[in-house]
């Protein structure tokens, strides 16, 4: 269990950073969103890996597993599948705007910063 | 409980969905809202002042849940200060954008900027680690649409470059807090000041990592070398208002590393000892050379405005580095000179750029700038930011280095800050001597006249409602040196209750009889 998790973790992870590292905006996004995958499952097993234990303290329970870092999960799935979104619609639009969707800002811009 | 300690973030949250769907359609009763609202905040945040400046930590807990866990907020000196700064510089900034028509240059500007102040003044005030990340994220999603704000090519590039590098940075951030987690069980910052000093040295592994990678997260905040990319391009291209507005937003990275590395990863705790420092350190003194570097290769105006930036909050990264009380009352003092500098040079580059020909590009076009008032404002900015007599950021440099004069490899600080200050000094000469001298011996034309055959239609003349931001800004800095004895004193017992936790721990989790029995561990 503990080794799927962490392998799984880790592949992720490097996946994630090394797409992040390429120099088109779709593989970036891909990324990113291997990278908040990753991160997910990472901060999830931060409140140890429990199999088929109640979230909550009942009264009558004897075992359970950390509910605390499952509702942080759930936030950081909410933002990240909306700072995904966000990173999208700006890919969009400055593929739009430019005509090509590299990341990288060339270093004499042809762009007047149009003030 | 007072509940005046959520207003920050109540106000703007309350004003931006009024302002994007019921306003959408009218900017006059848009900006009347903001500014109304940015007026407001300063009230608040001024009480909020007079309230903390006796040295009382107040705890503001959501629910009545008691602290560990449920999340708090917590008003002390240093979030007092900074949510003071925050809202005088929202006020200066609105202000400014709603003169200059530049909130018209998209939708929802002053929405967006009302969101902004709610996540900035919502990290300033909160007293949960995972709270700050959740407040990041929205003074981040705030700040993303406010770079691309206006549109254009390169501004949509610069703007994919910033979201790219913080969503990275945001996975950094969770990976930390559920390192930290893991490792104590909490993330509130008062409990974690307890639980970090309760781990024996030899099992500190983890909490070094966490503590490290926390310093990362708001190092690419902070814009700290090696993470410090993004901020020039993000800072030339962004609105020069918003460009203004994000001096803060270096300060909350510079903050949040304040806050953590003091009370929870501080160097009396055991387990971290020198570690911060060891590292922050070598960090800042690499970012005030890169800030130096860039500004004298930068061709153009407002990357040399943003790399003097990097540079300025570089040294303010200095001063945090020396983790004392009284290197840390310098820091505070910088920190203020910082923003204002800062925002202030962005706005007067903002009304010298908008009348002139050929942008910001450094070299000699037909005069259209000689207006002796915006020479006189850039002047006096470039001393400021540059950290020349009389202005305080030549107080606050003298200040940080005498601070560090006892710290390791200080003839190595000493070296490295006096140095960029000097080539920071030199790129401003040039660049003001350009846009200011040159200029007119393309055409001959009288100093002060108004040319006829501009590119942009506001006029030359610059009207008190323009003026006023940019003028306010400097006003800020000249208050700050002329008063620069009581400041000091202030800073001095701000960074004294920043060294000693006890208080702060104490008001969180201990005094808590008002607050919800738990019947069970949960919430």
């Amino acid at each position: 269990m503990e080794l799927v998790v962490a392998t799984s973790i880790g592949g992720l992870t490097a996946a994630g950073i090394y797409l992040i590292l390429r120099l088109r905006a779709f593989p970036v996004i891909l990324g990113v969103t291997l990278l908040s995958y990753a991160t997910n499952v990472f901060v999830f097993a931060s409140g140890r890996l429990a199999v088929g234990l109640p979230p909550v303290l009942t009264d009558d329970a004897t075992a359970y597993t950390d509910p605390l870092p499952q509702a942080l999960v759930l936030t950081a799935i909410v933002i990240s599948f909306g700072m995904t979104a966000v990173l999208v619609l700006i890919a969009l639009g400055a593929f739009l705007e430019n005509g090509n969707d590299r990341v990288n800002v060339e270093d004499e811009r042809a762009g007047e910063g149009d003030a | 409980m007072n509940h005046w300690i959520i207003a920050p973030v109540v106000l703007p949250a309350l004003l931006a969905p009024l302002i994007a769907y019921v306003m959408r359609y009218d900017i006059a009763l848009q900006r009347v809202a903001s500014i109304t609202g940015a007026v407001l905040l300063c009230a608040i945040a001024f009480g909020l002042f007079m309230l903390s400046a006796d040295g009382s930590v107040h705890v503001y807990r959501l629910g009545h849940w008691p602290a560990p866990f449920g999340i708090v907020l917590v008003l002390d000196r240093l979030s007092a200060l900074l949510i003071l700064l925050t809202s005088v510089l929202g006020l200066i900034v609105v202000i400014h954008s709603a003169a200059s028509g530049w909130d018209q240059r998209g939708r929802h500007f002053h929405a967006l900027m009302q969101f902004q102040l709610m996540g900035i003044c919502g990290a300033f005030l909160t007293g949960d680690a995972f709270n700050l990340f959740v407040l990041f994220e929205i003074l981040l999603i705030a700040s993303y649409a406010l770079t691309i704000h206006g549109g254009g090519k390169a501004r949509l590039k610069a703007g994919l470059q910033y979201v790219i590098m913080n969503l990275a940075g945001s996975s950094l951030f969770l990976i930390a807090l559920g390192t930290i987690y893991a490792t104590t069980g909490t993330l509130n910052i008062a409990d974690l000041s307890l639980k970090v000093r309760e781990i024996p040295v030899e099992e500190a592994g983890l909490v070094r990592v966490a503590a490290m990678l926390l310093m990362i997260v708001f190092g690419v905040k902070a814009a700290l070398f090696p993470v410090q990319f993004w901020l020039p391009g993000t800072y030339a291209m962004a609105p020069a208002p918003v460009a203004a507005l994000f001096a803060i937003m270096t300060k909350v990275g510079a903050y949040a590393i304040l806050r953590m590395h003091t009370i929870v990863f501080g160097p009396d705790a055991a387990p971290i000892g020198s570690l911060s420092q060891d590292w922050l350190m070598p960090a800042a003194l690499i970012t005030i050379a890169v800030g130096a570097i860039g500004v004298m290769g930068a061709r153009r105006l407002m990357p040399l405005i943003a790399f003097s930036v990097l540079g300025s909050t570089a040294t303010l990264m200095l001063a945090i580095s020396g983790f004392s009380p009284h290197t840390t009352a310098t820091a505070l003092y910088y920190l203020v000179h910082s923003t204002f500098a800062a925002a202030a040079m962005f706005l007067i580059a903002d009304l010298l750029l908008s009348r002139r020909e050929g942008g910001d590009l450094l070299k000699a076009v037909p005069a259209t700038v000689q207006n002796g008032f915006i020479a006189a404002l850039f002047f006096a900015g470039a001393i400021a930011i540059a950290g020349m007599p009389p202005l305080s950021g030549f107080l606050g440099k003298l200040l940080v280095l005498d601070a560090l004069r006892f710290a390791d490899y200080a003839w190595l600080v000493w070296a490295v800050v006096l140095a960029g200050s000097l080539l920071t000094i030199v790129g401003f000469v040039r660049a003001g001597s350009v846009l200011f001298w040159k200029s007119t011996s393309a055409e001959l034309m009288p100093p002060e006249e108004d040319t006829p055959d501009e590119v942009t239609p506001p006029a030359n003349r610059i009207g008190p409602a323009l003026a006023a931001p940019s003028v306010a800004s400097l006003a800020c800095l000249a208050l700050l040196t002329v008063f620069a004895g009581p400041v000091m004193r202030h800073m001095e017992s701000t960074a004294a209750q920043l060294y000693d936790p006890g208080d702060y721990v104490a008001a969180v989790l201990e005094d808590q009889h008002d607050t919800k029995k738990l019947k069970e561990e949960e919430h």
